[in-house]
């Protein structure tokens, strides 16, 4: 039995995409506790299937990809406004997609803030109307107090004049406010946890500052979890609490913020902070040339199935003959502080 | 011009440089507007350095890149260029040969490795085209040359025959580039180059330009909303805000003193990878101003912290408060702003 602030486990997830070339294993064995309240964040490069991951708990994996195998258990928060017939464990792998339970969990238990603030708003409705919609299909209110809920909500955002932004169409808006207006369409329902996939990627950075401000704010008052999903380490420093680096549909090392960043462990982890460049360094050397650190060779190609340890080819600390050979399995290294690497076997 | 005055003066010199892109509204498409995407810039650039072009989404640094090759017909402003065979030359005024062998010098990288590659040429079309283009080889010749530039970006010559679709993001750029440096320009407009990829592939990318300044003697506009990207590659580095530029320094001198109240929210608002607590950041209240219709006075002054009467009133001059630092801020010289550099705990 986990521990009481547990809100979502995925054990063994495996989502895979069958196409004509072959089968992209975008999640491949991934394990995650989501804490109530607290933010996780997912690091990886593009590919690594952080984004999968967090579709696979809405249950939105695009056609083809499927999940094969693995459970999605979601505690689920209960609530006086709303109740329903649901089990308070609930697995969703085991839910049909559009089933009235998924439906009733997507967008009202678990919300998701997507990237693009432009394609997540549908264009030829205004955003009040969108956040209405939202309103009204998981609680019981009519549409005149869902209404007084959108705008206290796009308050809360801090939105300009939240009574006659409501009107507008997303087009009318900047990027920075319609990434507001997304953030208070995930928020109307007060979900536990909200997914933000990568939400400030496309957005300058003084409106990112604003967003991730916002953020945290919205956090304390309403206590929801997050699941930050970039592939921004400097985002991560800012948000997370807790980090897990993917690489190719694993979850490479997984830990508390501060490990990761001063004490990291997998040889992948140390090599993706090695290869950012620092700007303190460009104050204190005026060496014109010095170099990063890079990380050697390039992510594999999708369809390619590498035995042992998928990081091997590309790993600075590669043991031959082990690496290459045997796949690492995950260990609790330190205390906290799980890695997924034959470096550290005892 | 002779040899000896390119050799002392900067290789690129932009003199109030501006490009207002006009609105034009109904049937008879009358203008009722200019968006001011530059307005006024000036800079230079010396022989073998690279300057930073900075600034958030729409402040009009790929149109000033994009200016420099004429690649966007500027609306006034000089453009001074030494070039090894037409001599220092204003590439406003050129005419159609001139412009065809100033494109030999002065090249551009382009943001998006996707969209920047014709996905029916091969690497031999791509890279070869603007060799032929400008008849510097052709056939056998053409073939070694590509070879050759595609070695020289850490991509194997085999591959030549090979179409775009087949190469990941950063082996793409790494094409790109190539394309850029096959007629052996002097000097190139690096717009966003690294932007579209994976930290650990522009690691790679950025370590590839240095490398290859150095080798072949490159002069670089960097243009990147990432200042910390900008950090490492540039020795000087200019901010840009609202079509203007609003300070220009020294790498180590712009983030150890910045004087632009702009340049100090620009630099707190980096996250930065490292989850020690730190100083409040500055954020900035409201966003980016129109250039279609910009507020008075100090273009910043809406957003600015530091602003008072005289900022709406009058617009500022672009001076030099200490040696090779310029700023256009009122209070340039009075203000004393927070640097990048991380304070101890």
């Amino acid at each position: 039995m986990p521990a009481d602030d547990v809100l979502v486990t995925i054990k063994d997830l495996h989502t895979c995409f069958h196409l004509a070339e072959g089968v992209v294993r975008a999640v491949d064995g991934v394990d995650l506790e989501i804490r109530r309240g607290r933010t996780l964040g997912v690091v990886g490069e593009s590919g690594c299937g952080k984004s999968v991951t967090a579709l696979s708990l809405l249950r939105l994996v695009p056609v083809p990809g499927r999940i094969e195998s693995g459970e999605i258990l979601y505690y689920r928060t209960v609530r006086e406004s709303a109740p329903s017939a649901m089990a308070d464990v609930v697995n969703i792998t085991a839910l049909q997609p559009n089933s009235r339970e998924m439906r009733d969990i997507r967008g009202n238990h678990i919300s998701m803030v997507f990237q693009e603030p432009m394609t997540a708003m549908s264009p030829v409705r205004t955003v009040g109307r969108q956040i209405i919609e939202a309103i009204t299909l998981h609680q019981k209110v009519g549409e005149a107090e869902a209404r007084e809920r959108a705008i206290d909500m796009l308050a809360r955002v801090k939105m300009p004049e939240p009574e006659q932004t409501i009107d507008n169409y997303p087009f009318q808006l900047s990027g920075g406010m319609r990434q507001r207006a997304v953030i208070a369409m995930a928020l109307c329902c007060h979900p536990s946890l909200l997914i933000a996939d990568e939400p400030t990627t496309a957005l300058d950075v003084t409106t990112e500052a604003q967003i991730l401000d916002l953020m945290r704010v919205l956090q304390d008052d309403l206590g929801m979890a997050i699941m930050y999903i970039t592939h921004n380490l400097g985002v991560i420093a800012e948000m997370a609490e807790e980090v897990a680096v993917m690489y190719l549909g694993k979850i490479v090392e997984q830990t508390d913020v501060h490990s990761i960043f001063f004490h990291p462990l997998h040889p992948y982890t140390q090599g993706l902070l090695a290869s950012i460049p620092q700007l303190d360094d460009s104050i204190v050397r005026s060496d014109r040339r010095r170099r990063l650190q890079t990380i050697s060779g390039m992510v594999p190609d999708p369809y390619s199935r590498l035995t042992g340890c998928t990081f091997h080819p590309r790993c600075p600390d590669m043991i031959a003959g082990v690496c290459d050979q045997v796949e690492p399995q995950v260990i609790e290294a330190e205390e906290g502080h799980f890695v997924r690497c034959h470096l550290y076997d005892s | 011009m002779s040899d000896q005055a390119s050799q002392n003066g900067p290789l690129l010199e932009v003199i109030e440089l501006k490009k207002y892109f006009p609105i034009q509204r109904g049937f008879l498409k009358r203008t009722v507007g200019h968006v001011r995407a530059v307005d006024g810039v000036s800079f230079y650039v010396m022989e073998g350095e690279t300057l930073g072009l900075v600034g958030e989404s729409g402040c009009g640094k790929t149109t000033t890149g994009r200016s420099i090759l004429r690649a966007i017909p500027p609306t006034s402003g000089r453009v001074l260029f030494s070039d090894p065979i037409l001599g220092h030359v204003d590439v406003t005024t050129l005419d159609h040969d001139q412009l065809r062998q100033i494109r030999r010098s002065i090249r551009l990288i382009f943001q998006d490795p996707y969209a920047s590659l014709n996905p029916r040429m091969t690497l031999l079309d791509i890279v070869g085209a603007p060799v032929r283009a400008m008849g510097i080889a052709r056939g056998k010749q053409l073939e070694e040359r590509v070879a050759q530039v595609l070695e020289l970006v850490g991509l194997r010559p085999e591959y030549m025959r090979r179409y775009p679709h087949a190469f990941s993001g950063g082996q793409r750029q790494r094409i790109g580039i190539a394309r850029a440096l096959a007629p052996n320009p002097m000097f190139v407009v690096c717009d966003e180059p690294v932007s579209a990829l994976d930290v650990s592939v522009q690691a790679q990318i950025l370590n590839l330009l240095k490398d290859l300044q150095e080798q072949m003697g490159l002069t670089y506009l960097f243009i990147a909303h990432d200042l910390s990207v900008v950090a490492h590659i540039s020795d000087r580095v200019a901010v840009m805000y609202v079509g203007k530029l609003v300070e220009l320094a020294s790498t180590a001198e712009l983030f150890a003193h910045p004087k632009h109240p702009y340049t100090e929210a620009l630099m707190s608002a980096i996250p930065r990878p490292d989850p020690t607590p730190r100083e409040k950041r500055i954020l900035l209240r409201g966003e980016v101003a129109n250039p279609a219709n910009p507020p008075s006075g100090c273009y910043f002054h809406p957003r600015c912290t530091y602003a008072k009467d005289i900022c709406s009133a009058e617009e500022p001059a672009f001076e030099e408060v200490s040696q090779d630092h310029y700023v256009k801020c009122h209070f340039g010289k009075e203000l004393s702003l927070a640097g990048a550099a991380r304070m101890p705990l």
